[in-house]
């Protein structure tokens, strides 16, 4: 049954594709189908945008339900939650009002919900993302009615018109309910508490899509608040946005780097991720009211391009990681090992990922983070210091996280593909089959397309953000393989990087060939000589992150226990040694845990009025009516 | 085009001879500092002539990872070169991602150099693999913004641009907002080349290493390939120093004579730097490794102080 | 940092200087042609232990100091016997450090040569015939040349390079 369900689901997407890049091109329609919901019916609304998001959520769909026909033979996936989560994440960037964006959106939430939900040992990660995805449905649902109660309409369209000239707190309480509903869905910390419970419990084919696509709908709902719904809002919008994204960047990371799960790890990284797009947002909401339109423009374009990348390279890894859970049954990298000689088609795929993920040359990565540095480097056009402090710490904040993702994805790769396997598992490893094989090598060939292709993107992205903001000329130009931002300000070019690298190589490859290079010698690995050389003297994960524990242990909090177990006639013989050591979460235990606490109490004291006496309950009714009558 | 190819294929050829001679030369001022002769400044070359012939021996752990990264490597710094300014401020391909691109590259050539430490599965390889990312992580953020303060005196991020306004009004290039921006860039060099006290490039215990550990596993033309790709990093960091902070001497044209007092000119900041390099060297003892990202703080705050002279002194 | 460098040009050179005119700069110098000849004048040794009483080392790590400087001859210690062009053995091998050894020698490139450093390792020296050692290094590896002497002086052991490099072909 189940590669009829995914067989459906490509076919859907492709014509969802077709429909996306229609609308990416400039194709606009409205459809409105009034009976279907109340409030105003069923209304979708073409624009650039939409049709960005759509094409996204449609071609990351495609490689990624190839993938499912081998990887979920026996339908455990479910068919019907996973078209229903498809069409519904298509539907969300189309909404044309309040009614149909929030009945998608929920769709949306509840068909992952039941992705995760059906997974065995799911159950907890699947409270934690209902509670999270409700709590944030529940913001969205307030500020979108408060919006529609001040301007009279549950309609995008009209929002449009009407917000400029409402009340400045009304748009500000607005921007802060949204904002919190959109940024819960986009994983930003502190929002993100979901995410890495959530991600690794799903298969991985909907890790794939909840990270690579679902996630970017709560970009897509920040982008609608910031630039396009609520009309142009006070630079302080974006500098919370900014803030939070360089926030996210560096402690998504820091987070990713010391996990040993490979999906958690993963996950991790996707709050990373969210974070440089929404620095490069949060940019471009600061500059377009502060008169530099151009410069927004370019921030957004940036944002953009980091939006389609990470869907490419995130859901690549994803792939890559799911491959690696089902041929050794393990996501824990301590267990792993040694695969890219049993799995080197998959260990391929999952390198040009991490190269890409990594923000390395000339991979897409690379592209988008480039053009959110210049974005940011330009901010002296602006001429207010605190805002210009502001954009240095971003910038410092974004270039480490570029240095931490190296490291993070040296570690993924290093760890999980290289070296000796650590478990048996790992060493009887099988290469995927070839529906997961195509999947991933066509997820690879995106991400080097999307970098190297970087003259073609940029004026598709640059449309869409006109449309948003209208007016400004984005200040980017294409001549010939370069594309070129702000005039003399900066240029880049993947495509001749790419090209003089090739070069260079041959010629060396070719040139040491030609000095008459002698075969080399195949020998046990140097260990000083040492006799027995097996895996568990390699670098394990914790191991290899272990500078950054230490260095950044006011964010881990490490606890470490030490337990020495000597022989009781003398403390110098020593019959074994336990060491323990974690990272903490600071989020959960400083934040969540005291919250969680607080409804507790709160419950229990409030468990005291439900006594179970009918004559209690008519007299609280009593009291009510009193009340009202006092007060009404 | 054509003249941006042979104008490329010089930079490649500056950068890719030159740079065992820097390394010579520095080992031989090192050497001269602690009353030795020291081996000569064209040593490199003969000790990279022969690995070159000798038969390389490859762990029987490793995968194509190990073989392919040394050939990355040193293709990744000459790409590099063709970026730095560094006999004409616009060089072959100034326009393919300026200060960004260069350092993106470096990142690239620490990624595959440390996973081919992580391939051969011994335990230094790990350990200087580990090392080496956490090091080159932690001194990014300086790097970005001491570009940053450079870019916002010289109103360009082009790395060229850079060059000829600095060079066309000097005073732009003695004020203490630059020094600072220099001083913090120098130790990131310290930092990214493996120099003391960052790392010891004469080492022989693995517990202390921090690149060594990674190499230790190369032997025959990969080892020639990743020395001299090490070579050719701390060379560019240096030529980016001399260039970028005194961009006296940098021709703007590729005509023979502007290049050869180019060559000159850089020859001339080279020595220098080196010779502050090899004092520096000399005179510091190498940080515990837990020390250095206070080492790298202090250059972060070194870079933001020049940020801040920037504001003060508009 | 300062202090340091002006006690250092107050001191000025306190190290004997180099015996520039000496039988040692002869010997480097034809050391020198040799390791050119064979090596291109670039030598990478590395230096075993294999079971020394360390007064070996002591004179091996007199070569690398200011008064003889090995480096000037091109010569040079390294860190792992990859890098290696030749082994340099200490000691009378002991049971334990056979079998490294052996494998020092699996793992260093060729072309390469074996040096036996001292009385030890020529034959297992005072500690020959005992239970705990194997016998010199000859035993173990072959070995190219042998440098005698309990311990042999930084000069007798530039010699003996000089004589292990002329030897082989």
């Amino acid at each position: 049954m189940a590669p009829a369900v995914y067989g459906l689901a490509v076919a859907m997407s492709l014509a969802g594709a077709a429909l996306g890049l229609y609308g990416l091109v400039g194709g606009a329609f409205t459809v409105t189908v009034p009976w279907l919901l109340p409030l105003g019916g069923v209304a979708l609304e073409m624009d650039r945008l939409a049709g960005l998001f759509v094409a996204l959520v449609a071609l990351t769909a495609v490689p990624v339900s190839i993938y499912a026909v081998a990887y979920d033979r026996d339908g455990r996936g479910g068919g019907g939650a996973y078209l229903a989560f498809l069409a519904a994440m298509a539907v969300v960037p189309l909404a044309g009002n309040v009614i149909t964006f929030l009945v998608a959106w929920e769709l949306m939430s509840l068909a992952s919900w039941l992705l995760i939900a059906r997974e065995p040992r799911a159950g907890g990660p699947a409270w934690v993302y209902a509670v999270m995805t409700h709590a944030g449905f529940a913001c969205l649902l307030v500020g979108m009615l408060l919006v529609g109660a001040h301007t009279g309409s549950l309609s995008f369209a009209e929002w449009r018109a009407a917000a400029p000239a409402l009340a400045p707190a009304t748009r500000d309480i607005a921007f802060v309910l949204l904002g919190l509903g959109f940024a819960g869905k986009a994983g930003v910390i502190p929002l993100h508490v979901w995410l890495p419970l959530a991600h690794p419990a799903a298969p991985s084919h909907v890790s794939a899509l909840m990270s690579g696509v679902m996630v970017k709908l709560g970009v897509y709902g920040l982008i609608r608040i910031g630039l396009d719904w609520l009309g142009a809002g006070p630079p302080w919008w974006g500098v919370v946005i900014l803030v939070a994204g360089t926030m996210s960047a560096v402690i998504g990371v820091l987070y990713a780097l010391v996990e040993p799960d490979l999906k958690r790890l993963l996950a991790f990284s996707t709050i990373e991720n969210v974070g440089i797009i929404l620095v490069g947002l949060g940019a471009a909401l600061v500059f377009a009211p502060v008169g530099a339109g151009p410069l927004a423009a370019l921030a957004l374009v940036a944002a953009l391009y980091h939006t389609v990348n990470h869907a490419a390279f995130k859901a690549l890894l994803f792939l890559g990681a799911g491959s690696v859970q089902h041929a050794t049954s393990t996501r824990n990298m301590e267990d792993l090992g040694g695969l890219v000689k049993r799995m080197p088609w998959t260990a391929a795929c999952f390198l040009v990922g991490a190269v890409a993920i990594a923000g390395l040359p000339p991979l897409n990565g690379f592209v988008s983070e480039w053009l959110t540095f210049q974005a940011l480097l330009q901010n002296l056009d602006v001429a207010r210091p605190e805002l210009n402090l502001v954009f240095a710490l971003a910038l410092a904040g974004l270039a480490l996280s570029a240095g931490l993702a190296v490291a993070c994805f040296v570690k993924a790769f290093g760890i999980t593909f290289l070296a000796l396997p650590r478990r048996a598992e790992a060493a009887s490893a099988h290469e995927a089959p070839a529906a997961m094989r195509v999947a991933m090598t066509a997820l690879a060939a995106a991400c080097v397309g999307l970098g190297i292709g970087a003259t073609l993107i940029v004026p598709a992205l640059a449309g869409v953000a006109t449309d948003l903001s209208p007016g400004a000329a984005v200040p980017i130009t294409v001549s010939g393989v370069a594309v070129r931002v702000s005039g003399d300000f900066a240029s880049v070019s993947t495509l001749a990087v790419a090209g003089a690298f090739a070069g260079i190589l041959l010629l060396l490859v070719v040139g040491l060939r030609r000095a008459g290079a002698a075969g080399a010698r195949i020998a046990p690995t140097w260990g000083c000589g040492r006799i027995v050389q097996t895996a568990r003297m390699e670098y394990t994960a914790t191991a290899f992150a272990n500078p950054f524990t230490r260095v950044f242990d006011f964010v881990y909090r490490p606890r470490k226990q030490r337990v020495v177990d000597t022989h009781p006639e003398s403390r110098l013989f020593v019959r074994g040694i336990a060491y323990e050591s974690s990272t903490r979460l600071l989020f959960e235990d400083w934040l969540y845990a005291p919250l969680m606490t607080a409804l507790r109490r709160t419950t229990t004291a409030a468990r005291a009025i439900q006594s179970g006496h009918a004559n209690h309950y008519l007299a609280y009714i009593l009291a009510a009516l009193v009340v009202m009558l006092v007060f009404g | 085009m054509s003249g941006a190819v042979i104008d490329g294929a010089l930079q490649v050829l500056v950068v890719g001879a030159g740079a065992p001679l820097l390394v010579g030369f520095t080992r031989t001022l090192k050497a001269r500092l602690v009353g030795r002769p020291g081996p000569g400044p064209v040593q490199p070359y003969r000790d990279l002539r022969k690995l070159l012939g000798k038969e390389p021996v490859v762990s029987d752990t490793t995968s194509w990872i190990f073989r392919v990264t040394p050939y990355l490597l040193a293709a990744t710094m000459l790409v590099a070169a063709l970026v730095v300014p560094v006999v004409t401020s616009r060089p072959a391909l100034g326009f393919a991602g300026n200060a960004i691109l260069l350092m993106a590259l470096f990142l690239f050539g620490t990624f595959f150099l440390a996973l081919a430490g992580l391939d051969a599965g011994s335990a230094f390889g790990g350990m200087g693999a580990s090392r080496e990312v956490a090091v080159a992580a932690l001194a990014e953020p300086t790097v970005i913004v001491a570009i940053f303060a450079l870019a916002m005196r010289a109103g360009t991020i082009d790395l060229g641009g850079v060059v000829e306004r600095l060079g066309r009004q000097p005073w732009l290039a003695i004020n203490p907002g630059h020094l600072l921006a220099f001083a913090a860039f120098f130790i990131v060099m310290l930092a990214e080349t493996g120099r003391l006290p960052v790392d010891n490039p004469a080492t022989h215990l693995e517990l202390t290493m921090i690149h060594e550990a990674m190499v230790l596993e190369y032997s025959g033309r990969y080892l020639a390939l990743v020395e001299w790709a090490s070579a050719m990093k701390l060379f560019l960091f240096m030529t980016l120093l001399a260039n970028l902070f005194v961009p006296w001497g940098v021709p703007t044209a590729a005509t023979p004579t502007a290049v050869a007092l180019g060559v000159m000119a850089l020859a001339g900041k080279l020595v220098v730097l080196s010779a502050a390099l090899a004092v520096t060297e000399t005179l510091v003892a190498k940080l515990r490794l837990f020390r250095v990202p206070e080492l790298l703080a202090g250059s972060f705050a070194l870079a933001v102080l020049s940020v801040m002279a920037v504001f003060l002194l508009r | 940092m300062f202090w340091q460098l002006r006690t250092g040009f107050r001191a000025g050179l306190v190290a004997e200087p180099p015996p520039l005119t000496s039988e040692i700069e002869a010997l480097g110098v034809r050391l020198a042609a040799e390791v050119r000849r064979r090596f291109g004048r670039s030598l990478a040794i590395r230096q075993v232990d294999a079971g020394s009483c360390n007064g070996c080392e002591l004179e091996i790590s007199g070569l690398t100091g200011p008064h003889y400087d090995l480096e000037r001859f091109g010569l040079s210690v390294v860190a792992s016997p990859r890098h290696a062009d030749c082994l340099l053995v200490t000691g009378p091998v002991t049971r334990n450090m056979a079998e490294p050894l052996r494998r020092t020698w699996e793992a260093t490139p060729d072309p390469k040569i074996v040096i036996a450093v001292g009385d030890c390792g020529r034959d297992g020296g005072i500690f020959a015939g005992s239970y705990a050692v194997v016998g010199g290094v000859a035993e173990v590896i072959p070995v190219d040349a042998v440098i005698p002497g309990c311990p042999p002086s930084p000069r007798a052991l530039l010699a003996g390079i000089l004589d292990a490099l002329g030897r082989r072909p």
